[in-house]
Formats: C-alpha cells, structure tokens, sequence
C-alpha cells in the first residue's frame, strides 16, 4: 500500500502543517469574521424590523380604537339628533293639530250659532205666515176681516196649545 | 504497466518539486499540490461569495452561511458556549477535510485524506490538543476522567484500565475512519472502473451502472466522513472541557 511508506512521510506532514496553519489563520482573520458580520447585520436588521412593524401595529390598533370610538359617539349624537328632531316634529305636530281643532270648534259653533239664528227666524216667519193664511182663511170661510191684534192672539193661543 | 493500472496506484506520493531542507525532506507533492488547492479553493468560496454580503443572501453566500452555521451549532450544541473559542479550528477541521474529500471526487485528482499519516496527524492534532486543554483546565483533577463514577471499587480495577485505553485509541479510530472510508471509496471505484475496460461494450455497462452510484455514495461519505471527524472532535473537546461522564 503505497500510504505506508514512511519516506513519503516528512514532505507530507510538513506540508500539512503549513496549508492547515495557514488555512486556520486564514478562517479566523477572514473568512469567518466576514460571514458572522453579514450574519449579525442580518440578525440586527430583523430584530429592528420585527420591533417597527410591533411598533406599527400598535399604531394601527390605536388608531382603530380611535376609529371606533369616533364612530360610536358620532352614533350616539345622530341618535340624539334624530329623537331631538322627532320630538320637536311631535310637538309642532301637538301644537298645529289643537289649533286645528280650535279653529273648527270655532267654526262648528259660528254654524250653530248661524243655524239656530235661521232656524229661530224661520220659526218667527212661521208665526207670520200661520197668521197671514189663518186671516185669509177666515176671511173666506167667514168673509169677514178679521183685525191684525185677534189673528195673533189665535195663533199665540194655539202653537201654546200645542206646545 | 501493472503497477500503472492498480487500483491503489492512485495513492502513491509522486515529488513534483524536490525539495530537501537540512536533511528535511519537503518535497513539493501531488498531496502537497492538492491541499494548497483545498486551501485556496476554500479561501475563495468563504470570501468570494460573501463579497456582496447581502442581506438576502443568493445561493453560493446561502452555502457559504450554512456551512459556518453549521460548524457554529454543532459546537454550540455539543461543546456549550465555552467552545466559541475552539470554533475557528473545528471550522478550520471540518473545511479542510470536507475539501479534500470532495477534491478527489473529481477525477484525475488525488485525495489528499487517503493517506493514513495525514489523518492521523490531524486526528493527533486534535487529541493532543484536547487533552493539553484538558489538563490546563483541570490540572490532576483531569485524570478523573478515567475514573467512572458510581462503580463499586472493584470493578475500577477493570474499569480504568479500559477507559484509559479506550481514550488513548481515540486518535487511531478517529484517523483510521476516515482514511479507510475514503481508500475503500476510490479503490473500489478503480476497481470497477477495471471491470468496465475489461468486460468491454457489452458487458461493461453493469459495472459502469455500479460506478455511478457507487459516485453518488462517495459524495454522501466525502460529507459524513467530514461531518463525522468535526463532531468527534467536539466531543472530545467537550470531554476535556467538562470531564463528564
């Protein structure tokens, strides 16, 4: 097996010890320094990365509550707008139908008052008209003329009677 | 031409650059060649994908993160936060032995981890590493270690000299893994590489067939053999680290 012959010996670990001595310096001053930066940096930039966008949310849930908050009280004073409205409507509502129903109150007893009036002078006529054909009758049942005075004292007589 | 088509001519230390240093030899090696390109070639995958070091990282800087958080949990996860200093090394470790696997994939190449004396210094290195850490953190309290707790006396007497063992084959077992994973991986796909000119058009396809997914299991040993080799290491270290048992 040629690995065993011990004249190949020395120029192998001589030259072993030399590319591993240099290698090791090699990695420790370069190499590895180089790649844990790069590998920290990243480290760092997701750590801070992770806390902005922490720090955001948080921003955006507080503006979200604020949001809410806005909306709700907004709702509540529609709301008081709207029941302030409607009972001011309601009262409008009150006042203009009483003064409605005053107004035709009003005019219902005017056109009371009016009908009795018509009716008392219709009644009043009614006595004249009785008296007027109550002579007239007499006149041509009897064919006397009989005088203004007894006429209405018939009449008075008889609607009393009737009453 | 015999020794030219053997399946373990693969292996063999040819001198590109002679080189001899006071009786030294430190000959300039294919070995020596390709571990300059493992070194090279990880250098420039960690930095040259990471030179847009974007926040959103594209596919080659996605591998080069991956492979260091790997690394960087497998430590954290078996070694604690006391092995971010050893961090480095094990990364170093990991890199170097997972390059040289996955170089001698390609063909034509040579790999640098089937040569036993070059996982065994690596795997020297770390046990001889570990136990110094070992034994500067916790002076003679560290031979403790050898000493289970809560076995009757008698039995220590049995007990101690195998954990004693078991401790010093760490840095053979751990050596041997590799390189035997990785000399049976290429040997065998040499072999059948054999199989395929021998059998010829007809009959060479089976054993082509078999190369090919022979390729694809290499692929998933270059990983788990690097994998394996960094997370014993931590285990080791968190021995040393914490005397636990």
């Amino acid at each position: 097996m040629p690995q065993l012959n011990i004249a190949d010996f020395p120029p192998q670990l001589v030259w072993l010890a030399i590319s591993f001595v240099v290698l090791y310096f090699l990695m420790a001053k370069v190499a590895i320094p180089g790649i844990s930066d790069v590998l920290e940096n990243r480290q760092n930039r997701i750590s801070s990365d992770l806390e902005e966008a922490k720090r955001l949310s948080e921003e955006a849930d507080k503006a979200k509550a604020d949001y809410e908050e806005a909306l709700a009280e907004a709702r509540s004073k529609a709301h008081g707008i709207v029941s302030e409205l409607k009972a001011s409507m309601t009262k409008e509502q009150d006042a203009s139908k009483a003064e409605l129903d005053a107004k035709l109150a009003k005019k219902a007893k005017a056109a009371e008052t009016s009908i009795r009036e018509a009716k008392e002078t219709a009644l009043s006529h009614v006595r004249e008209i009785a008296g007027d054909t109550a002579k007239s009758a007499v006149a041509k049942l009897v064919a006397i003329d009989v005088s203004e005075k007894d006429v209405e004292a018939a009449v008075a007589s008889s609607m009393k009677g009737d009453a | 031409m015999a020794s030219e088509h053997s399946p373990l001519a693969q292996f063999e230390i040819k001198r590109l650059v002679e080189w001899n240093v006071g009786g030294l030899d430190v000959s300039f090696t294919n070995a020596s060649l390709f571990m300059v390109i493992a070194i090279a070639a990880i250098t420039l995958f960690l930095t040259w994908s990471m030179r847009g070091r974007a926040l959103v990282p594209g596919r080659m800087q996605s591998m080069a993160e991956i492979s260091y958080e790997f690394i960087a949990n497998m430590v954290k996860d078996n070694v604690g936060s006391e092995g971010r200093k050893y961090f480095p090394f094990i990364f170093t470790l990991f890199m170097f032995v997972l390059f040289c696997n996955l170089l001698g994939m390609i063909p034509y190449t040579f790999t640098v981890t089937s040569q036993i004396i070059v996982t065994f210094a690596l795997a020297a290195l770390v046990f001889v590493g570990v136990t110094l850490i070992g034994i500067f953190k916790h002076g003679f309290k560290f031979l403790t270690f050898f000493v289970p707790s809560g076995v009757p006396a008698v039995l220590l007497v049995i007990l101690v000299p195998i954990e004693v063992i078991s401790y010093f084959v760490r840095p053979i077992s751990l050596s041997v893994r590799l390189f035997a994973n990785m000399l049976a991986g290429h040997t065998l796909l040499k072999v059948f590489g054999g199989f395929v000119v021998s059998l010829g058009i007809f009959l060479g396809w089976l054993p082509l067939g078999f190369i090919v997914v022979l390729t694809g299991l290499e692929f998933l040993v270059a990983f788990l053999q690097a994998y394996v080799f960094a997370i014993l290491s931590c285990l080791y270290l968190n021995d040393a680290l914490h005397l636990h048992h």
